[in-house]
């Protein structure tokens, strides 16, 4: 049997990476890349203790919550970002620092 | 050793590898091919947790949807030749290092938290959890289901009206 505390390593470390990756990118998708994996981090984290809590649901069915929410977070992200290229000609986030052109 | 725990070991390589090029490498694409290997290590754990539909449904959402879109994305904001996730940087050397200091110390913050805590793991089974999950989003979770929905509409009407092009 694996341990829990094996799984609770496995997801911090995705989490630190993605907080890593949110924090020292530009461009605005590589942010977007950031904060995918540490919803996936969440996920992993919430399934974990309810396997070890003698195979609840709860845990799964928050999950199933964040994997749509991410889902329809990129979605309106990705709208956005690709309309901010259409305008600025760039993702980088020093471009897009203006509040008018 | 324990078959499953050499299965562990080898999802978990794969899965912090990925993380470490999404992380760390110098171009956007090979970020965005390495988050695939990602999802499908965070997948295998699932399954390893006796996940079923949770792995499933990452399976179908998060490959096949978000990777997809994301790929999309990087491919048509950004030349290939050079779409650089680098920082033009104010300080080259610290501001990386304050950052790396900064997820340090907030992971060793964690990680003394989880083990100064005292868990009591019960008995592990495996089993399958479709009908579990059915049942509990149906009566439990209605309310939340239900706002979820219309979170996904909301998310779909929004994509598409900053999506379309503007008509004079």
């Amino acid at each position: 049997m694996i341990p829990l505390e094996y799984f609770i390593a496995v997801g911090l470390i995705i989490f630190l990476l993605g907080l890593y990756t949110c924090l020292t990118r530009t461009n605005a998708i590589g942010i977007l890349m950031g904060i995918e994996l540490v919803l996936n981090a969440a996920g992993l984290n919430f399934v974990a203790f309810s396997h070890y809590n003698g195979n609840k649901i709860e845990g799964h069915v928050m999950t199933l919550f964040i994997i749509v929410l991410a889902a329809a977070e990129a979605v309106v992200a990705l709208a956005l970002l690709l309309a901010i290229y259409r305008r600025f000609k760039g993702i980088e986030t020093e471009v897009v620092a203006t509040l008018k052109e | 050793m324990d078959i499953s725990l050499a299965i562990f070991f080898v999802i978990s390589a794969v899965t912090l590898v990925a993380c470490g090029i999404v992380a760390f490498s110098k171009n956007m694409i090979y970020s965005a091919f390495a988050l695939l290997g990602v999802f499908a290590g965070v997948l295998g754990l699932y399954i390893l947790l006796s996940a079923d539909f949770v792995a499933i449904v990452q399976l179908v959402i998060y490959i096949g949807g978000i990777l997809v879109l994301i790929l999309f994305a990087v491919m048509l904001t950004t030349r290939i030749d050079m779409a650089s996730g680098e920082r033009r940087l104010v300080n080259k050397a610290m501001e990386p290092l304050a950052a790396f200091f900064g997820i340090a110390i907030l992971g060793a913050l964690i990680w003394k938290s989880f083990f100064s805590t005292h868990w009591t793991v019960s008995r592990v089974f495996y089993g399958p959890t479709t009908a579990a999950i059915g049942e509990k989003l149906l009566n439990e979770y209605l309310l939340p289901f239900e706002i979820i929905s219309l979170l996904l509409i909301l998310g779909l009407v929004g994509a598409m009206v900053l999506g379309r092009r503007e008509v004079k």
